[in-house]
């Protein structure tokens, strides 16, 4: 992977290229063509180069991405990071993101990259062990965005207590890519005897939610469209295993956790309904969405159970489990809302029903696509 | 969140339809007209508090529905033009043409956005004074105020790069056609609340008069619709044919008089197709000839689209509560929310999707 800065002139996003980094390469960065002499400090925006595998590349690595991360694994900048696997199995799981805007009340791109995937490995019961992440960059990217943005991870990483070991850099001409994508993927624990999968709910089971739905989708909806409110919306982002850890700790017997991101609760509960061949009853009243969150949904036409969320998990114990598990769930700040939202019937099986406000009840459907605001 | 919740209270809501139970002696046919009761009705589950025999039928005051299936085809031709931005209202965006609609068209390279008012799209314009920028303007009376106030707006700022497709449709010749249509069931009508906002209620009791029918005008939270409700049942059991206002918090009977100024300034009055319905006399509105520049179907050459309804779809007659939806031999079957044959089952308050989610539900109760 020699780079000389003549590749700038070309871009071809597709092509694993010059322009591509590794940061965890060690023989690769240091390059034999021609070198720039300007240090990172004179580029304040992405440019080509910097996923050139030449020196600002090397920059990129040296002054961001290592001082962020800091740890052993990565220091190696070896080729791929080596790592003891602890006992019982792993879980693995990667998710990309895109977001608009990068930045919005409540976290950004980078702490919605760590959260994302390492919740996806919590909700399988694992406890997050290590991460890998892949950047691609939009030529014109602030430099100091991209401080903020690795920041943010570093932060989400190490309040995860996972380490970041490994990753890999692209930059995409303007145009062709919304400032910055990140995938991540994860690897996890998870311990013997813990068994969660959607399939297992039953009739008589309780459906928890650990705190207020809508946030993270209408946090990003309203600094999009630039709606303001009284208070703003922030988004929920968080990493959620120390949830999963209590619920563990109240229930032997954890029959389903998820958490509910794109698509929203509705989602979420339609498709663990249809994995389990369940009906579900909800109490609509019971469901805790905050006022600000509410008020924004009702003036775009939109159901706060079909918005996204990025720190809650759903989860369904037998009903007689219930109190103890809300109750620690409530013990944690992340958890201070939860509750039981609805039981699994064996009626109406793969169909979500909530009991309105008044008394009546409606179908909780999948929208066909994304949900649209409505006219009028 | 003041003003809304007050009006979803299920104590009132279950006293309010126990008191309809106490006044209603025979059965009862109620056409809500706007598709936000529509949506109300079956988001909170209305009718099921309603005594038996009190019938909802939901009417054609969706604006999804009934945009003819010409504007939707031209707006596809003038979507997928080279240097065209495409504005429009996100639920527009599903609603099936003779052939695409404008999420494939989106799909295949035209630059469609969702904007959440014709103001952003004027934005756009004048951000892009290279590209042509158009906006589909359909709607009721309600949005009509904001889209005229867009076209003045482009008006006085020169903005010749900004043009609207228009098919406004009004609410009092619907009601009037479906009163004359053969076969009609409807014996009283909730009127759109946010219509009436617009444009007061001093035409409906002609109406009222005239097809012997009571029409109540009624807002649309659980409270608002159950109270029209309760009022248009005691007037049809008293064998009276009135207007009254159940909305008093919004509407006056005079409107929005500063609105009706801009409204006849922009629009004319014009015959309007109503997909499902037909052509009724003087039920929409088109741009007045002093805004005719600003007319998207001058400026693009869109004048001959042959359109192609699917013969199966008998959205008209659901939308004029001829039939229910699954009295259609499409339902379900070749017709669903994810591939609708007509845009009754596109629209979340279209009343084929909603009995396609709730028939399924109490199908299985059964």
């Amino acid at each position: 992977m020699n780079a000389s800065f003549d590749d700038q002139k070309h871009s071809n996003p597709d092509q694993d290229s010059p322009r591509s980094v590794r940061f965890s390469s060690t023989g690769k960065v240091s390059i034999s063509g021609p070198l720039c002499p300007t240090p990172l400090r004179d580029y304040p925006h992405i440019i080509l180069g910097h996923g050139g595998g030449g020196r600002l590349s090397s920059e990129l690595i040296e002054h961001i991405f290592v001082p962020a991360f800091g740890n052993d694994a990565l220091r190696t900048l070896a080729d791929a990071s080596v790592f003891p696997v602890h006992r019982g199995r792993l879980a693995m799981s990667t998710d990309s993101f895109v977001v608009r805007p990068l930045f919005f009340p409540g976290g950004n791109i980078g702490d919605l990259a760590v959260n994302g995937t390492i919740n996806d490995l919590a909700m399988s019961g694992a406890v997050p062990h290590v991460l890998s992440v892949a950047f691609i960059l939009e030529e014109g990217l602030a430099i100091t965005e991209l401080i903020a943005i690795v920041g943010s991870m570093a932060e989400a990483a190490r309040r995860a207590n996972v380490s970041i070991i490994t990753g890999d850099t692209k930059v995409v001409d303007r145009g062709h890519g919304d400032g910055c994508y990140i995938n991540t993927t994860g690897i996890g624990i998870v311990a013997d005897g813990v068994d969660i999968a959607p399939s297992r709910a039953e009739p008589g089971d309780a459906i928890i939610v650990s705190g207020t739905v809508g946030d993270h989708g209408m946090a990003v909806m309203s600094v999009r469209e630039g709606l303001e409110f009284e208070s703003p919306i922030v988004s929920d982002t968080a990493a959620l295993y120390p949830l999963v850890a209590l619920i563990l700790d109240a229930t032997d017997d954890l029959h389903v956790l998820r958490d509910p991101t794109r698509g929203g609760l509705a989602t979420t509960l339609n498709e663990i309904a249809v994995a389990s061949s369940v009906g579900m009853m909800l109490d609509e009243t019971a469901i805790p969405v905050s006022p600000t969150v509410a008020s924004a949904c009702e003036l775009l036409g939109f159901d706060p159970f079909l918005v996204a969320n990025e720190g809650k998990l759903v989860c369904i114990v037998p009903g007689p489990e219930a109190g103890t598990v809300v109750r620690q769930l409530r013990s944690h700040p992340l958890g201070a809302q939860a509750a039981v939202i609805g039981h699994c019937v064996a009626d109406h099986p793969r169909t979500v029903v909530a009991r309105t406000a008044i008394g009546a009840s409606r179908v909780i459907a999948v929208p066909i696509g994304e949900q649209l605001p409505r006219i009028c | 969140m003041k003003y809304l919740s007050e009006f979803r209270d299920g104590r009132r809501a279950r006293m309010l339809a126990a008191e309809i139970g106490r006044i209603v002696t025979r059965p009862w046919s109620i056409m809500e007209v706007c598709g936000g009761q529509t949506h109300s009705i079956i988001r909170n589950g209305i009718d099921q508090l309603l005594p038996n025999g009190v019938e909802m039928i939901h009417g054609p005051g969706c604006p999804v529905c009934v945009t003819p299936l010409e504007v939707i085809d031209k707006a596809l031709a003038i979507a997928a033009l080279r240097n065209v931005i495409f504005c429009s209202f996100g639920d527009m965006l599903r609603v099936p043409g003779s052939r695409d609609d404008l999420f494939k068209v989106k799909g295949a390279g035209a630059d469609v956005r969702v904007v959440y008012s014709p103001l952003d799209a004027l934005k756009i314009a004048r951000d892009n004074p290279a590209r042509e920028v158009v906006f589909l303007a359909i709607g009721f009376e309600t949005t009509a105020p904001a889209n005229a106030m867009a076209v003045k707006l482009a008006k006085q700022q020169s903005l010749e790069n900004f043009s609207m497709l228009v098919s406004h449709v009004l609410v009092p010749p619907a009601i009037e056609a479906i009163m004359n249509a053969p076969g009609n069931r409807v014996q009283a009508f909730l009127a759109a609340g946010h219509v009436c906002c617009v444009t007061g209620y001093a035409s409906y009791p002609s109406i009222a008069s005239r097809y012997r029918v009571p029409i109540v005008v009624t807002g649309f939270e659980p409270l608002d619709i159950l109270e029209g409700i309760r009022r248009v049942v005691r007037q049809l059991e008293l064998g009276e044919a009135r207007v009254e206002n159940a909305y008093e918090r919004v509407v006056t009977e005079a409107g929005n008089v500063a609105a009706q100024k801009v409204l006849r300034e922009v629009f004319a009055e014009t015959d309007r197709t109503w997909r499902g319905i037909g052509t009724i006399p003087r039920s929409g509105w088109r741009l007045s000839d002093a805004y005719l520049d600003f007319d998207a179907e001058h400026r693009f050459d869109v004048a001959d689209i042959t359109t192609h309804e699917s013969p199966l779809c008998r959205s008209g007659d659901v939308l004029k509560g001829a039939i229910k939806p699954h009295d259609c031999a499409a339902f379900g079957k070749e017709c669903t929310p994810r591939s609708p044959l007509g845009a009754t089952m596109v629209s979340s308050e279209g009343a084929c999707a909603a009995y396609f989610n709730y028939g399924r539900f109490s199908r299985s109760e059964r």
